[in-house]
C-alpha cells in the first residue's frame, strides 16, 4: 500500500507529520539505506539511534533534501513529497535542520543570524526593503532569551563556545518556527551540564513542533525521547519507547550490548 | 558590554573623506591630473561592484573586464557613430564594409546606447550566472570559467575586426551629445558625472549591505548550503549580485570610455580583470570604502611608477599583491584596527603589571 | 577523407599538448587543491630553458651533435621548472593549503612577477627555437597526407608523462603517501609521513611537468614572456571538464578541448570556435557540475 492510498483510507486527523515510506538511498554502488519505513507524529521527540554508519544522518539528509532518495518516498503532512523537492522549498515548508558540526554564519552578528532564520519572506524585494515586524523581533528576543544568548546578540558567533554555537543553531531553528526539527548530534562535545540544559530546551521546544534527533548519548536519549528508532546497516532494527527497545535482544547485541556510548 | 553602542563606522568615514577629496580635486589640480583621477573613479566604481560579489558574497569573478568592456563598447559605438556623422566608421571602411551592420544602427541613439550600457552586461551576467549558480558549480570552477569568458570576449573582439575595430578597439571620438569631448568644460562635466555615479553607487551598495539582503550575501559567503537549509534560494541571490556587479562595471566602462576616449580588447582581457581583483584585495574586501581606496591608490601609483620606471611596476604590483594576500588578508582598511589592538594590548599589560 | 584524417590528427596533436600542459595542473590543482595561476609561467620557464640549452649547444659544441640538445633540453626544462616550483612551494604555497582562493590570487602575483622577470632577462619580443633536423621530417601516409614528426614526438612525450604520473600516483609507495597527504594531511602526518617533503616534491613535480610542456611548445612556435597566459585558460578548463583529482578526467578533458576546439575552428574560425567550445563546457557542466570524472563526497561544504 502506498502512502497516498493509506492517506486516503484514513481520516485527516490521523495523517502523521512525516511519513518515511520504503525509502532506499544509494551512493554509487553503496546502499546506505534500504527499505526504511517509519512515521513521526505531531509533538513527538523521536530519536534515531544506532552504530556508526547505520544511516541515521543519511536519512536526515534525505528528509531535508540534501540527499536524493533512490527508492520510496518521504511525505510531509500527507501532501508534500519532500523527497522530490529542493532544500530551500523543504525548509520553507517548516522542516528545520541542524547539522552535526555547528554551522552558523560567522560574518554577521548573532542577532542578524537570528533575523535571517526568522524572516518568512525570502524574496529579493522583501529582504531589501522590508524590516522584520515588531512581533518577529520580539519572538527573536524570546528565542535568544530561551537559549541564553540575549546578552551577546550584537557579538559575532566566532566568540562563542562550541556549546553556545549549538544553542545558537537551535535558537535559529526555533526562530524559523518549524513544525519539524531535525537535529544531528545536538549534544556531541557537550559536558553533562550543557547536555542537561539542551534536554530542557528540547522539552520546551517540543510543545511547538516535532523533533527528530540523531544521537549517540543514550542517557540523553532516555531522558528526552518519546520514542526511538534503532538503525543498523541501513535498516530499521526496532522501534518503540526507549524501554522497550532496550529489552530487544538484537538491539542489545548490535548496539547497546557493546556499551553503546554513555 | 551589552547593548548596541553607537560607533561611527570607520569605513563610511573613510568613504566620505575620499568623496570630499574627489569633489574638490578639479579646483586645484591641473586638467591632466583631473582627467587621470576621473579615470581612477571609473576603476573605483568597478571595485565597488566587485566588492559586492567577492568581498560580501564570496564569489570570485576573474572576468569583470568583460562587463566593464561591454559597457564601454556600447558607449563607444554611440560615440563612434556620432564622430563618423553620415559616413561609415573609419575602421569599417578600412576592412571593406560598405554598409553599417544592423546591430550598430540603434546605437546612433544616445538613450538606447546608454540603456545598453547596463542591459548588455546584465543580460550576459544573468545568463552565465543562472547556468553556473543554479547547478552549483563549485566556486573555484566559476572563477576559472569567468576567466575564460574574459579571454573569449577579447578573442572575439579582435577576431571580428569589421564590427569591432579589432585589436585597435574603438577610438577617435569627437563629440558627445553634440558637445566637443576635448573641451575643458566637457571634461569637467564628465568628471563630475563619474563622481556622482561613484557616490550614488556607493550609497546603493551601502544600503544593500546594511539590509537583510546584505546579511544573506555574507551568509552565502560563510556557508552557502546552510543558507539553503535556512530556506533561501541562494542561486537567486547570487545571480542578483552578479548581475548587479555587472551593471556597475558596465556603467564604469561607459564613463571610462567617454573620458579616456579609447577602448580596446586589451582592456577586457584576463590581466585587467585580475587587476580589478587586486584593487579590491589591497584596499580591503568587504568594506566598500577599502576597494574604492585600493582602486584609486593602486592606479595612482601605477601612473607614477609607469612614468618613472615601467619595468619595476610589474614586480612591485606582483609582490605587494602576494604580501597583502599572505599577511594582510583584510587589506589596507584592516590597518584601522591596529590602534585598537595596541590599546587593548597596552591595557592588558598595564592590568597585568597592576595585578 | 584525408582532410578528415588530418583534422583528427590535428585534434589529437593539440590534445596532446593540452594533456602535457594540464597533467601538472591535475597534480597541483586536482590533488593538492592549489590553484596555481603561475602554471603557465612554469611552461614559459621550461620553454626558455630549452632556448638557453639550444643556444649553449650552438655556441660551445660542434654542429654535428646539435640535435642531441633535444634530450638535454627535455631534462633541463623539467628540472628548471621543478626547481622554481620547489622554491615557490617553500616560500609561498606552503602557507596556503586549504585556502584555495588565496592560492589563486597569490600565484597570480607570482605569475606577474615571473613574466616581468622573463621580460627583463630575455626581452619582450618572442624568440625562436629550432627543432632538431630529425623532427622536421614528416611521416608520409599517402601522396597528400603527411603527419609532421614533431607532432608525433610531442604525442609520445605526453603519453610517456601520462604513464609515469599514473604509475607514480597509483602504483608506487610514494604515490600512496602523496594521496594520503592530500586526503588527510593530519592523519598522514600522524602515521609518520613527512608531509612537508611530500608537498614540496609533489608541487615541484607538477611544475616540472609544466616545464616539459614548455619545452615541447618550443618546437611548434616562437616563445615569449606571455607564452603561459595563452595556455593557462585552456589547461584549467581541461581540469574543470575532466573533474579535479582524476587523471583519467584530465585525459578526457584535453581530448574534449583539443579535438572539439580544432573541429569547431575548422568549421568556423578561431574566435567563434573558442566561443563554441566554451558554450559546450558550460552545457556539459550543467549535467556534471563537478566535471566528468568527479569524486563524490559527503561533506557539507566543499
Amino acid at each position: 500500500m502506498t502512502a497516498a492510498e493509506r492517506i486516503s483510507s484514513k481520516g485527516a486527523a490521523d495523517i502523521p507529520l512525516l511519513e518515511i515510506d520504503d525509502v532506499s538511498i544509494q551512493f554509487g554502488d553503496f546502499k546506505a539505506i534500504s527499505h526504511v519505513s517509519t512515521t513521526v507524529g505531531k509533538n513527538e521527540i523521536r530519536f534515531f539511534i544506532g552504530p556508526n554508519g547505520a544511516g541515521k544522518t543519511t536519512i536526515l539528509d534525505a528528509i531535508c533534501g540534501k540527499n536524493q532518495v533512490s527508492g520510496g518516498r518521504i511525505v510531509y503532512k500527507g501532501e508534500y513529497e519532500v523527497s522530490r523537492m529542493k532544500e530551500y522549498v523543504i525548509s520553507n515548508l517548516g522542516i528545520g535542520r541542524k547539522f552535526q558540526a555547528p554551522s552558523v554564519f560567522n560574518g554577521i552578528t548573532i542577532g542578524e543570524n537570528m533575523e535571517l532564520a526568522a524572516a518568512r519572506k525570502h524574496t529579493l524585494y522583501s529582504t531589501t526593503f522590508h524590516r522584520l515586524s515588531k512581533e518577529k523581533q520580539e519572538y527573536i528576543d524570546y528565542c535568544l532569551e530561551f537559549v541564553g544568548l540575549i546578552d551577546k546578540r550584537f557579538k559575532y558567533p566566532t566568540r562563542l563556545s562550541h556549546g553556545e554555537k549549538q544553542w545558537l543553531e537551535i535558537g535559529m531553528l526555533m526562530a524559523a518556527r518549524p513544525e519539524l526539527m531535525l537535529l544531528d548530534e545536538p549534544v556531541a562535545g557537550m559536558g553533562r551540564k550543557e547536555t542537561e540544559k539542551t534536554a530542557r530546551l528540547l522539552e520546551k521546544i517540543k510543545k511547538e513542533c516535532s523533533i527528530i534527533v540523531v544521537e549517540h548519548d543514550m542517557q540523553f536519549a532516555r531522558e528526552v525521547s518519546d520514542s526511538v528508532t534503532v538503525f543498523h546497516e541501513g535498516r530499521v532494527l526496532d522501534e518503540g519507547t526507549m524501554d522497550s527497545v532496550s529489552k530487544n535482544q538484537t538491539v542489545i547485541d548490535v548496539y547497546l550490548g557493546r556499551g553503546g556510548e554513555s | 558590554m551589552a547593548g548596541k553602542r553607537f560607533r561611527p563606522d570607520m569605513t563610511v568615514v573613510l568613504a566620505v573623506c575620499i568623496f570630499l577629496f574627489l569633489a574638490v580635486c578639479p579646483f586645484f589640480l591641473s586638467m591632466f591630473r583631473v582627467s587621470l583621477i576621473g579615470k581612477y573613479m571609473c576603476y573605483a566604481i568597478v571595485a565597488l561592484g566587485l566588492d559586492m560579489i567577492w568581498g560580501y558574497t564570496g564569489i570570485l569573478s576573474l572576468g569583470h573586464g568583460v562587463y566593464f568592456g561591454l559597457g564601454a563598447y556600447c558607449m563607444a559605438m554611440y560615440l563612434k557613430l556620432e564622430a563618423s556623422g553620415e559616413s561609415l566608421p573609419d575602421f569599417m571602411i578600412w576592412s571593406g564594409q560598405n554598409s553599417l551592420p544592423a546591430f550598430w544602427k540603434p546605437f546612433a541613439n544616445p538613450v538606447f546606447a546608454m540603456a545598453m550600457v547596463v542591459v548588455v552586461p546584465v543580460l550576459l551576467a544573468v545568463i552565465i550566472g543562472y547556468l553556473t549558480f543554479l547547478n552549483r558549480i563549485r566556486g573555484v570552477y566559476f572563477s576559472i570559467l569567468s576567466q575564460a569568458l574574459a579571454m573569449i570576449l577579447s578573442v572575439l573582439l579582435i577576431g571580428s575586426q569589421e564590427y569591432t575595430g579589432g585589436s585597435n578597439g574603438l577610438t577617435n571620438f569627437t563629440t558627445m551629445f553634440g558637445q566637443s569631448l576635448s573641451s575643458p568644460a566637457m571634461k569637467i562635466r564628465l568628471y563630475y558625472a563619474a563622481f556622482i555615479a561613484l557616490v550614488v553607487i556607493f550609497i546603493i551598495c551601502r544600503f544593500l549591505v546594511t539590509r537583510r539582503i546584505g546579511k544573506i550575501f555574507i551568509a552565502i559567503r560563510d556557508g552557502e548550503n546552510r543558507v539553503r537549509f535556512t530556506g533561501y534560494n541562494t542561486a537567486v541571490y547570487k545571480v542578483f549580485v552578479y548581475g548587479l556587479s555587472a551593471a556597475i562595471a558596465g556603467i564604469a566602462g561607459a564613463l571610462y570610455v567617454s573620458q579616456v576616449g579609447i577602448i580596446t580588447p586589451a582592456d577586457v582581457n584576463i590581466t585587467p580583470s585580475v587587476e580589478m581583483i587586486i584593487w579590491v584585495a589591497i584596499g580591503g574586501k568587504g568594506t566598500l570604502a577599502g576597494p574604492m581606496l585600493g582602486a584609486i591608490l593602486v592606479n595612482a601609483l601605477k601612473t607614477a611608477a609607469s612614468e618613472q620606471f615601467p619595468e619595476l611596476w610589474s614586480y612591485f604590483l606582483g609582490i605587494v599583491f602576494i604580501l597583502v594576500i599572505l599577511f594582510m588578508p583584510g587589506g589596507f582598511v584592516s590597518l584601522r584596527s591596529i590602534p585598537g589592538k595596541l590599546r587593548r594590548k597596552f591595557a592588558k599589560t598595564a592590568k597585568e603589571e597592576y595585578a | 577523407m584525408e582532410t578528415f584524417l588530418m583534422q583528427i590528427f590535428n585534434g589529437i596533436s593539440v590534445s596532446s599538448i593540452f594533456l602535457l600542459a594540464s597533467l601538472g595542473l591535475a597534480v597541483t590543482f586536482g590533488l593538492m587543491g592549489v590553484i596555481n595561476m603561475a602554471h603557465g609561467e612554469f611552461i614559459m620557464i621550461g620553454a626558455y630553458t630549452a632556448y638557453v640549452v639550444q643556444n649553449l649547444f650552438r655556441t660551445y659544441l660542434p654542429a654535428a651533435v646539435f640535435d642531441v640538445y633535444v634530450f638535454v633540453a627535455i631534462a633541463a626544462s623539467f628540472l628548471a621548472a621543478a626547481l622554481f616550483g620547489a622554491v615557490l612551494e617553500r616560500l609561498v604555497i606552503c602557507r596556503l593549503y586549504g585556502r584555495t582562493e588565496d592560492s589563486l590570487l597569490v600565484t597570480w602575483g607570482v605569475s606577474l612577477t615571473l613574466q616581468q622577470l622573463a621580460r627583463s632577462i630575455f626581452g619582450a619580443p618572442n624568440v625562436g627555437v629550432d627543432a632538431p633536423s630529425f623532427m622536421e621530417k614528416s611521416l608520409r601516409v599517402s601522396s597528400t597526407l603527411a603527419f609532421p614528426l614533431k607532432r608525433i614526438f610531442i604525442l609520445a612525450i605526453a603519453l610517456i608523462c601520462l604513464g609515469s604520473v599514473y604509475a607514480l600516483m597509483y602504483k608506487s609507495r610514494q604515490g600512496r603517501n602523496i594521496r594520503a597527504v592530500m586526503q588527510n594531511r593530519n592523519m598522514a602526518a600522524c602515521l609518520g609521513v613527512n608531509t612537508k617533503r611530500i608537498d614540496c616534491a609533489t608541487f615541484a613535480a607538477g611544475c616540472g611537468l609544466a616545464g616539459l610542456a614548455g619545452c615541447a611548445l618550443t618546437w611548434i612556435g616562437p616563445i615569449g614572456p606571455t607564452l603561459g597566459t595563452n595556455y593557462i585558460v585552456d589547461t584549467f578548463m581541461t581540469v574543470v571538464v575532466g573533474g579535479a583529482g582524476s587523471i583519467l578526467g584530465t585525459v578526457f578533458g584535453s581530448a574534449f578541448i583539443g579535438v572539439g576546439g580544432t573541429t569547431f575552428e575548422f568549421f568556423t574560425n578561431a574566435s567563434v570556435g573558442k566561443v563554441l567550445i566554451f558554450a559546450c563546457i558550460i552545457l556539459l557542466l550543467q549535467f556534471k557540475p563537478k566535471g566528468i570524472f568527479a569524486v563524490r563526497n559527503r561533506a557539507l561544504e566543499d
